[in-house]
């Protein structure tokens, strides 16, 4: 288990060295999406049309945050459950997307793009949002305000603290640490 | 007949629904500190540290605990001998919520189940609550409340069993709702079992379960061993916190149990993440 610090974009180079279970404090800008949003992202894949961020390299949190007090840049944020961004994740990261932070268990499909395509699924602490606010320095809406907490929002974040739980070598920490402590009768 | 005035009925509940969003309660916060104690992983046991810290912060900068702030979920027992004064109780119920999520700047999440539109405009700020009504004896309204996230609940299930397949179905059943939600309720988790009734009956009491304070034990000692035995057993699935792997997976077993048709053997398991948000007041 190792631990590293990483400031985005990422590259190829960056994610292959990460095996699960590894600790990253990320560093610079990450993006936020929900499922609505994901589906306006694949949408316009599909259609040959211009993304509202740079795709390569990039990492996507999955959350919608609480609305932020008057002079803070985000409420609390911590990460919603994945799979419901499972059908849409495997496209992203075709096109250059490199993480994801999410919780919750990912479908064979994201695995697989992980491992082909050099991506890594990160795992932040589902619960935890008023302690992983604290990473979050600015926080602005850059596509779709309608969907109000699933807005497309771009985020600065300093040490912002993940776990790997699928690597680009095919590994799933949720399957290992279950093994590791799993107690058969 | 004692009266209660609406609006004290609505200052009284706005004011728990606030608090609950940022104060995690002491029978959850002391059920944490105990699994990060007794935890043999040292990836699981970094997460616990982070739940707690996460709780204290919380507490002390008045913050949402988690940004799923949740359905605002009620269970109200209304005295046969107390009316409230100004308006109805439902309304007060829901005004209070509305009024808390609003001004605690919480996450409105009620949408519509088609469409998914939020319904902040028209049905209101994370309304409709969801308020479970029972008639009592005496003039109080006592009301348990409780921020019920997605995450957890989307994992929850319901089933009826056969008789002949009792405890031993019952067990079975909730270790493969547990073992099938792996990481994603958000463990360590607080497992609410209803079981009996009907089939609403046995889901409104896995909920009503979770309301009970985690570490105390159940009334009835035969519960109270079965709920012990289905806690061992689902600590062996070795999910851990967040799913990391782990010995710490479930922090507690509530049972409820009613009677049920003689054809019939109903259970139904409502998951709780472990931000465990609830709280009470009797008026």
């Amino acid at each position: 288990m190792a631990e590293y610090h990483m400031t985005t974009p990422l590259t190829d180079e960056d994610v292959s060295k990460l095996q699960a279970g590894d600790i990253v404090y990320l560093n610079g800008t990450i993006y936020t999406a929900r499922d609505a949003a994901h589906k306006r992202l694949v949408d316009l894949i599909e259609a040959g049309e211009e993304l509202p961020f740079d795709l390569q390299g990039s990492v996507i949190y999955f959350v919608g945050p609480t609305p932020p007090k008057p002079g803070e840049p985000i409420g609390s944020a911590g990460p919603t459950t994945s799979y419901r961004m499972d059908s849409y994740s495997p496209i992203l990261i075709e096109h250059g997307q490199k993480g994801m932070i999410g919780k919750g268990k990912r479908n064979q499909a994201v695995k697989d793009a992980c491992v082909k395509h050099k991506a890594v699924y990160f795992g932040a602490t589902g619960g935890a949002g008023a302690l992983i606010a604290k990473a979050i320095k600015s926080a602005e809406v850059i596509a779709y305000p309608e969907l109000g907490p699933e807005a497309i929002r771009k985020l600065e974040v300093e040490e912002f603290p993940v776990t790997v739980i699928n690597d680009t070598h095919g590994n799933d920490l949720y399957e290992m640490g279950r093994a590791k402590y799993e107690v058969k009768d | 007949m004692r009266e209660i005035q609406y609006d004290d009925l609505v200052k009284s509940v706005k004011a728990m629904v606030m608090h609950t969003a940022s104060h995690l309660p002491e029978d959850a916060l002391k059920a944490i500190e105990k699994a990060y104690e007794e935890e043999k992983s040292e990836v699981a046991k970094s997460v616990l540290k982070q739940i707690l810290d996460n709780a204290h912060l919380a507490a002390d900068e008045d913050r949402p605990l988690c940004q799923d702030t949740g359905l605002a979920v009620y269970f109200i027992n209304v005295g046969e001998d107390v009316k409230v004064v100004g308006g109805s109780i439902r309304d007060a119920i829901n005004e209070a919520t509305e009024q808390a999520y609003k001004e605690g700047y919480l996450r409105a999440s009620t949408c519509d189940c088609f469409d998914r539109h939020n319904l902040k405009d028209e049905v209101g700020y994370n309304l409709p609550a969801i308020i479970h009504f029972d008639l009592v004896p005496g003039d109080k309204i006592e009301i348990e409340y409780a921020a019920k996230g997605g995450g957890s609940e989307n994992v929850s299930r319901a089933t009826v069993l056969a008789p002949a397949q009792g405890k031993e179905g019952i067990k079975n059943f909730v270790k493969q709702v547990i073992s099938d939600a792996g990481p994603n309720p958000c463990p360590p988790i607080i497992v609410g079992v209803g079981i009996g009734g009907t089939f609403e009956v046995a889901a409104k009491s896995s909920k009503h379960a979770l309301f009970r304070e985690a570490g105390t034990p159940n009334p009835d000692p035969d519960l109270d061993a079965f709920e012990k035995e289905l806690r061992e057993e689902l600590n062996k699935l070795g999910i851990g916190a967040m799913g990391m792997g782990g010995t710490q997976t479930v922090l507690a077993v509530h049972i409820e149990k009613n009677p049920c048709h003689i054809a019939s053997l109903p259970v139904s398991v409502n998951v709780q993440c472990h931000s465990s948000r609830h709280s009470h007041i009797t008026l």
